[in-house]
């Protein structure tokens, strides 16, 4: 037997089916008498649909059904919604338009959904569409941010292309700061659009069934009862009891896949009207032009410090691409996820934030793993390490003058940070990474022609996302609570259910090397049920870096309740007064005595029930849970870059990377490690290869692994990665999250270490070598015209 | 509709496809051997690799027709007798893994890898691994797993590491 410590790198119960071809991916379950779907999308980024003439394609071979928008409009089936509200300056709701699951009338961006055609045989599904006529009137289309304010309409309800624009701080009182200022320093950024690309495209397979007149949908899903909440409340596929929603093993998410989308709509809502079950699989160009893309900012932003390298402001003006559509979450993205990360881990008295959302004729844009604070992190830390640099202090010293020291801290925009010890995380890092020993490193590097520069980025962000009532103030419209259900069989060994979704997180373990070490059952008697609304009592998903913080910490809450109730049956047991009873390493003991009985033998007790009275204490064990923690949490850490540009090829190369995170307590660090080695990957992949460009036409260029650079194995260095805890007070484990940090961290390193090495804070992302070569090209020729 | 035959996982099998039919489709939608992945069209994510006659191949760019006769290793194929392969528990052990959907083509090619190349360095990894995408891990402990998968598998250091 093996009871499992918190703590301990414990290998993961999951990889088995894994490692051996087993898993069960959306993609691998077949219904029968299944039908295939294909979407036909719009090839122009912004027309209106004069006409759709289907009558060659409905006599094609193996076609089943096509439908359009009027097929769903004549159904009533609602349109997709964003479930966050935001409000103006003015106090006026965002205006949104309309999102049908097929267009009406008009299509918005490349991808857009036109028609679905269900046949037989996918080949037959593809050969159909390519027979639809469709009679585009093609608009003019925009794809910049930059210039979406003044850019034809994309939606009537949106003057201006503008979804609001809103505001947080004290705008007079950061005016006065910024007059008052010995220094200002002022960046325009411009933070890329990506991809979010998990390895597993979206998926989905809808299932009628006629008898019980009930659905059941198979999907890509994060969060599969927000997923069924979304589609029987709002969209009206079916009610709530009727509608099975399963996300069996999901292929990665990033963010990516917890919205609401068209397809797995379409599939649900089409297999109750064409009579058969119904599986679409997008191929990865479709996952391009239509999941949701995550960042695309432009912002001018300034930092103001005084005499003694003290910040005294923030200042900054975003303009937030939100596509063609407001994706499910879109709206918080730029606003509660951003701007309330602006002071970083700094005591800065005043902050502004004005964002503006934009319409524009794109994929819609939404949460990519770290949505928002990667892009606060990046406006801060990219103004910090210049007013250090302008002001002639070391990055590391103006930092640490900077800290929050004491907490808790209320920030001006609204973040209370309970704990933290930012100085530890940079020292040690600095240690680790050996920053004394850089000017060596960058000499030797000079002599072999290559610029070497070091960058910092010391991170905050806000994960757990919770509590429920704060975020109900700020406009969410749910609850951010997590559910857990532990389920104590006869033989002792033990099912939780949990709300929190796994798609790489490794919860099958981490969750089971909690309810073993609370337990003293081994890690094998316990499993792990997830992602399927039959069995689970409900849940809210996995983002945010929640699912430990928050998920378990409602599987923690359940384990209390199950040891109380076990305590009682003990009691009867050992023939004991409960209040006498002691639960440590599996057993109950009689306090002071050798009587003791182990955990299985109460969970059958309380199974038979014979030693107790069942009017005073019911038989069973089996407990849940709905907990909705305290604050947010806030992981922070800092993350060393050091990194040489070849001065011939503009070729950037990683030269060593060190990662310090207070994550707070660790339940199984090797995972914890992992989910920094990852985040650092997509966050370097944003700094440096990864870009999603449309063009004027408002085409995608980059719709394929052949155009968009995807991170890969030499493009990356093997990460220092370090730990500093201050336990986490707002949560009964003391656990942070730790999902997003690296994406959080990685670009404002990468990049401070950029321009420490090319002496410009002009270094643009992706930080291509293109990029990079104009760069050094622009520098040398400045340099030639001084002399 | 041309027939193929052709063995997979040492067990000759024969089915009627569509001539345009991929062999990651017949291995999937055939076969039911649902290990191998897609997760692109354009043969760069390496989801789909699978073992033609001892060599890695991607079978989303390769004909089932164009494998007659061939003998085919899948990642379901991989673990023999019930014992897992080297490089299965090197990836296990090294934490290789998270969602999973890129490891049974990461696994198939490291395999291969090793089989080209014997005992291998961190960089010659990293190199070979050009054709495999993962999203999740970093390539870090994958690029750990397949040095320790590499050594099992040799009974070797590498060459540059021995030197050290």
């Amino acid at each position: 037997m093996t009871v499992t410590a918190l703590g301990a790198a414990v290998r993961r119960k999951e990889d088995h089916r894994f490692i051996t071809g087993k898993g069960q991916y959306t993609d691998d379950i077949n219904r029968p008498g299944q039908a295939q779907a294909y979407f036909l999308r719009s090839p122009h980024a912004h027309a209106t649909i004069k006409g759709i003439d289907l009558s060659r394609a409905k006599g094609m071979p193996g076609v089943v059904a096509i439908y359009t928008g009027d097929d769903v409009a004549a159904d009533k089936v609602g349109g997709l919604i964003c479930g966050w509200m935001i409000h103006s300056k003015d106090g006026t709701p965002m205006r949104a338009g309309p999102h049908p699951i097929l267009a009406q009338g008009k299509v918005r961006y490349v991808g857009d959904h036109v028609a679905v055609v269900i046949a037989e045989t996918l080949s037959q599904a593809k050969d159909a569409a390519e027979a639809i006529v469709v009679d585009y009137g093609v608009l003019p289309a925009n794809a910049d941010t930059s210039k979406a304010q003044g850019a034809p309409e994309v939606h009537s309800e949106a003057p201006n292309n503008t979804v609001y624009d809103w505001h947080i701080g004290d705008k007079a009182a950061t005016e006065a700061a910024f007059k008052a200022a010995k220094h200002v320093t002022t960046l325009e950024i411009v933070n890329n659009r990506l991809v979010p690309n998990a390895m597993e495209p979206r998926a989905a397979v809808g299932e009628y069934d006629a008898g019980n007149d009930a659905l059941t949908l198979y999907t890509t899903s994060q969060n599969p009862h927000v997923a069924r909440l979304v589609l029987s409340a709002f969209i009206g596929i079916a009610p709530e009891h009727k509608l099975r929603v399963i996300a069996p093993d999901v292929g990665g998410g990033f963010g990516s896949k917890i919205f609401i989308y068209a397809e797995e709509t379409v599939c649900v809502w089409a297999a109750r009207k064409c009579g058969r079950p119904v599986k679409w699989t997008a191929d990865r160009t479709e996952e391009f032009l239509c999941v949701a893309h995550g960042r695309d900012h432009v912002t001018h932003a300034e930092l103001a410090t005084d005499a003694e390298g003290k910040i005294t402001g923030l200042r900054v003006k975003t303009i937030a691409n939100m596509g063609a559509y407001l994706s499910t979450f879109a709206s918080s993205v730029p606003t509660y996820l951003y701007a309330t990360l602006l002071s970083g881990q700094y005591a800065i008295p005043n902050i502004y934030a004005e964002v503006d959302a934009v319409y524009t004729n794109t994929a819609p844009v939404d949460a990519y793993r770290g949505a928002g604070r990667p892009e606060a992190t990046f406006v801060v830390e990219r103004l910090v390490e210049a007013a250090a640099r302008e002001i002639g202090m070391d990055p590391a010293a103006f930092r640490r003058r900077n800290f929050v020291t004491k907490f808790p801290h209320q920030t001006p925009v609204i973040m209370m940070y309970d704990c933290g010890d930012y100085k530890a995380s940079l020292v040690k890092a600095m240690e680790m990474a050996d920053v004394k020993g850089f000017g060596k490193r960058r000499r030797e590097a000079a002599k072999r022609g290559k610029l070497r520069g070091l960058g910092y980025s010391t991170y905050i962000e806000a994960c757990g996302i919770a509590p429920s009532q704060a975020v109900g103030s700020l406009g969410a419209g749910v609850g951010l609570w997590e559910s857990a259900e532990v389920r104590v069989n006869p033989v002792g060994t033990v099912e939780v259910l949990t709300g929190s979704h796994s798609h790489g997180q490794g919860h099958e373990t981490t969750f089971a090397q909690l309810v073993s070490s609370r337990l003293g059952i081994s890690i094998d008697n316990v499993s792990i049920v997830h992602g399927d609304t039959d069995k689970v009592q409900f849940g809210m998903g996995t983002y945010g870096s929640r699912s430990g913080a928050v998920g378990m910490s409602a599987i923690s809450k359940a384990l209390d309740k199950i040891e109380a109730k076990a305590k009682k049956v003990a009691s009867h047991v050992l023939e004991a007064a409960e209040a006498d009873i002691d639960f440590k390493d599996g057993k109950f003991t009689v306090k002071g005595t050798d009587k003791s009985v182990d955990f299985g033998t109460v969970a059958l007790n309380a199974y038979i029930a014979h030693k107790f009275n069942p009017q005073e204490l019911e038989p069973g064990l089996k407990e849940g849970s709905f907990y909705d923690p305290t604050n947010f949490t806030f992981p922070a850490g800092c993350h060393i870059c050091e990194i040489e540009v070849d001065q011939e090829t503009g070729v950037a190369t990683i030269a060593k990377w060190t990662a310090v995170d207070d994550f707070g307590n660790v339940i199984n660090p090797m995972i914890v490690e992992g989910q920094v080695h990852g985040g650092i990957a997509q966050g370097v992949g944003q700094a440096l290869l990864e870009g999603a460009i449309y063009n004027k036409d408002g085409q995608l260029v980059t719709a394929s692994f052949m155009d968009y650079t995807m991170p890969r194995a030499d493009d990356l260095p093997s990460f220092d990665v370090g730990m500093t805890v201050t336990p986490c007070p707002s949560n009964p484990l003391g656990i942070k999250g730790c999902g997003e940090a690296g994406a959080i961290a990685a670009p404002a390193a990468v990049i401070n270490a950029l321009t420490d090495a090319l002496g410009t804070e002009e270094v643009p992302m992706p930080a291509t070598p293109q990029a990079l070569w104009t760069v050094i090209q622009k520098q040398s020729r400045a340099a030639i015209a001084a002399e | 509709m041309p027939t193929v035959t052709l063995t997979v996982n040492g067990r000759s099998v024969t089915a009627d496809v569509d001539a345009r039919t991929l062999l990651v489709q017949m291995l999937r939608e055939n076969l039911h051997l649902t290990g191998t992945h897609i997760g692109c069209d354009t043969s760069q994510c390496g989801a789909c690799v699978v073992h033609v006659d001892g060599k890695a191949v991607k079978s989303c760019t390769t004909f089932a027709v164009q494998c007659q006769g061939a003998e085919v290793v899948t990642i379901e194929g991989l673990a023999q007798d019930g014992k897992l392969h080297p490089m299965q528990e090197a990836f296990r052990e090294h934490h290789g893994l998270q969602c999973g959907f890129c490891t049974p083509g990461m696994i198939m090619a490291a395999v291969d890898i090793v089989n080209r190349k014997g005992a291998v360095d961190e960089a010659t990894i990293r190199e070979e691994l050009e054709g495999n995408i993962c999203r999740c891990t970093g390539y870090h402990n994958i690029v750990k797993a397949v040095e320790a998968g590499a050594q099992a598998m040799t009974g070797k250091v590498p060459a540059r590491q021995a030197a050290e």
